[in-house]
């Protein structure tokens, strides 16, 4: 696929976030900035909350499985359709944006980027943008998996309405959201007022981009794991809290240089197919024995996407490293199963 | 073979145009060729003296069939507006703030679907609405009687508008999308979201399925004698046997015009057993099912092939462009 053609796809934003949390103050946000950009943008209970844009259409969150032997794919029906119809008024929006309902899982609407060939060849997805909301985010994780699910698959979570907390307060929520997703951008906001360009144009799904915009990538390891998860376990060290959330975690893996791609490559199928169910996204960076080229992957569920990159600099140092975001991760298997593909 | 497979060229007959936007179908309203183009007009008219029809002013056309007299297109303005030979329109429906997303028409039947709302008007004019169970993406008329098939999640619902009561559900796995009967009213046939077709025998409800596509099929059309369906979604167009009374089961289907190009439309000749063939990357052809001569009738170039239609006569063939190019064959002869 050239970067031409890639460039001509239509970015799409996906607005995720329990309910009130300020999804749609976010949605006006964006479409009321004088960006001179014309947005399609796609929500749900049509007509029920304001939004003042040329081009709104309803969707009905239609999730439909794919009878493809992948048992966690499903794909927005509705989206496909959208899309597809969106595409008539090709040349009239710049981008589309997507707001889901606050219980919906992220992972069908992305799966539809991967699954639908026509989607594809129009569209691709830029970000998972979750909001959450300061005050309520903690309680919603203990109550709500929806909450947690859109979390962990977030690219950008935007830590709204922090004037209604405590510094004490917002350190914890922060905390407890770096336990499920430590490396998605975070942002602090009042009123969903955040820099839009922290918000668009991620590229958060190019397997190009999979460094740059992942801040806290390379410091994920480095705090202490202690293998004894349990909710509300929290150790302090370099005066920040760490939290364990007890069922969603993430899982990154280093390996001091290359890997032998025989083993590397069944192995990441393997263990995408064996607990694709559980991995909510992947994404890697590995050094293959004998190829200048660095190898970029990522994966929701069961899906896998990776190519080679660019070639490895000089100044950089060979290693491979690879994250997982998911529930109840079998730990152990997926880091002995990684170090096992070193070259 | 060689002698046959000695590809001969119309392309000297293929009078090249510019619709002016994304052609969505192409059909002939009376005697005229007619584009229906995404920005919401019809091109109605031979090429140098095509009148452009705002039918959907300041909207999106989606959907949009013909039966040679009467052309209905619907928007993502939610209006459905019947277009006859002469250039006047009708509004047959509004559904403010949705979009159109399928249409059928079969005489004076017209039927429409918005999101799962799918309404079927008779001749009478009287509008019959059934809630679908998820978003109806194909509707398509019963060649006999006033029954409509409306394509969904999971299956597919046939509805008689005028009778009470629950109407025939057609399971199946998956998501459907496109829908169409055989001519002689014994099998319905739907493409689906998972790159197959799915049929069913209609007197008993008996399921077939015919996959091995590499991609999504969007494109039926029957032979005049109704004994093959031609389709798209492949590098060559798959042409199924429905001759027996078993249709294709048990049958290996014939490939036509295998190409490395994937095929995007296709429309089976309205007298002979002859498939037009248009192909993502702009080429058409024509291919004999006798024996799978092609003829060219459009170089490559300008991108996907969008819209196909022979004229009643079979004398010429209107081609569209997903850029908005396009062509009319005249046969020689």
């Amino acid at each position: 696929m050239s970067d031409s053609r890639e460039a001509e796809k239509i970015p799409v934003t996906v607005l995720t976030g329990y309910l009130g949390a300020g999804k749609t103050t976010l949605l006006n946000r964006i479409l009321s900035e004088p960006h001179g950009k014309r947005y399609a943008v796609v929500v749900n209970e049509f007509g029920e909350i304001g939004i003042d844009n040329e081009l709104v259409i309803g969707a009905d969150e239609e999730v439909f499985e794919m009878n493809n032997g992948c048992i966690c794919c499903t794909v927005r029906g509705d989206l496909i359709r959208i899309i597809e119809g969106l595409m008539r008024r090709k040349g009239k929006f710049d981008a589309i944006i997507v707001e889901t309902t606050g219980l919906a899982d992220p992972a069908p609407v992305a799966q539809t980027f991967f699954v639908d060939e026509d989607v594809q060849k129009a569209a691709r997805l830029d970000a998972v943008v979750t909001v959450a909301d300061a005050k309520w985010l903690s309680h919603r994780l203990r109550d709500a998996p929806e909450a947690k699910n859109q979390i962990a698959f977030a690219d950008v979570i935007i830590v709204n309405k922090t004037d209604l907390v405590s510094p004490a307060e917002l350190r914890e929520v922060e905390a407890r959201i770096r336990a499920i997703n430590p490396y998605a951008s975070l942002h602090r906001a009042r009123n969903c007022d955040v820099a839009l360009a922290d918000v668009l144009e991620r590229r958060a799904f190019d397997l190009d981009r999979i460094l740059d915009i992942e801040p806290d990538f390379l410091h994920a390891e480095d705090h202490d794991h202690d293998h004894d998860h349990g909710h509300d376990h929290v150790h302090e060290h370099h005066g920040l809290k760490h939290f364990h959330d007890e069922d969603m975690q993430s899982v990154s893996i280093r390996l001091d240089g290359d890997v032998d791609p025989a083993k590397f490559m069944p192995w990441i199928n393997r263990i995408t197919q064996e607990q694709g169910v559980n991995i909510l996204r992947c994404k890697g960076i590995v050094a293959m024995k004998d190829d200048p080229k660095r190898f970029v992957f990522q994966g929701v569920h069961m899906m896998l996407d990776g190519d080679s990159q660019r070639e490895w600099r000089s100044d950089e140092k060979r290693e491979s490293k690879v994250v997982f975001i998911g529930r109840n991760l079998e730990e152990d298997d997926i880091r002995k199963g990684f170090l096992a593909c070193a070259a | 073979m060689t002698e046959s497979q000695a590809t001969t060229s119309l392309t000297q007959h293929l009078r090249a145009f510019d619709a002016g936007a994304q052609v969505v179908a192409a059909a002939f309203l009376g005697d005229a060729p007619a584009l229906t183009l995404a920005d919401g007009a019809v091109l109605l008219g031979e090429p140098d003296a095509a009148k452009r029809i705002a039918t959907h002013p300041d909207a999106a056309i989606l959907s949009a069939v013909c039966d040679g007299e009467t052309l209905l297109a619907g928007g993502d303005d939610g209006r459905v507006v019947a277009l006859r030979a002469g250039g006047e329109t009708e509004t047959i429906a509004e559904e403010k703030g949705r979009w159109i997303d399928a249409l059928a028409l079969r005489g004076r039947n017209f039927a429409w679907s918005a999101g799962k709302a799918v309404r079927a008007r008779d001749e009478a004019g009287v509008v019959k609405t059934r809630e679908a169970p998820s978003s109806v993406r194909g509707l398509a008329f019963q060649p006999k009687g006033y029954r409509l098939a409306a394509t969904h999640y999971n299956g597919v619902t046939l509805w008689f508008p005028k009778v009470e009561g629950a109407p025939q559900v057609l399971e199946w796995k998956g998501a459907h999308l496109d829908a169409t009967f055989s001519p002689d009213g014994r099998f319905l046939v739907s493409s689906m979201q998972e790159n197959a077709l799915h049929g069913w025998r209609l007197v008993d409800a008996r399921n077939m399925r015919m996959t091995g596509y590499p991609g999504k099929t969007r494109s039926l059309s029957w032979s005049h004698d109704g004994n093959w369906l031609a389709t798209s979604g492949a590098e060559a167009s798959v042409v199924w046997p429905f001759k027996d009374k078993d249709g294709p089961m048990g049958k290996a289907p014939r490939e036509c015009g295998v190409r490395e190009a994937r095929v995007t439309r296709v429309a089976f000749h309205p007298r002979a057993l002859v498939l037009a063939i248009g192909y993502a990357d702009g080429l058409v052809l024509l291919c004999r099912l006798a024996d799978a001569a092609e003829i060219l009738v459009r170089r490559p170039g300008g991108g996907p092939v969008s819209a196909l239609a022979w004229s009643g006569n079979g004398s010429r063939l209107l081609i569209g462009l997903e850029s908005g190019e396009a062509g009319l064959l005249n046969l020689p002869g």
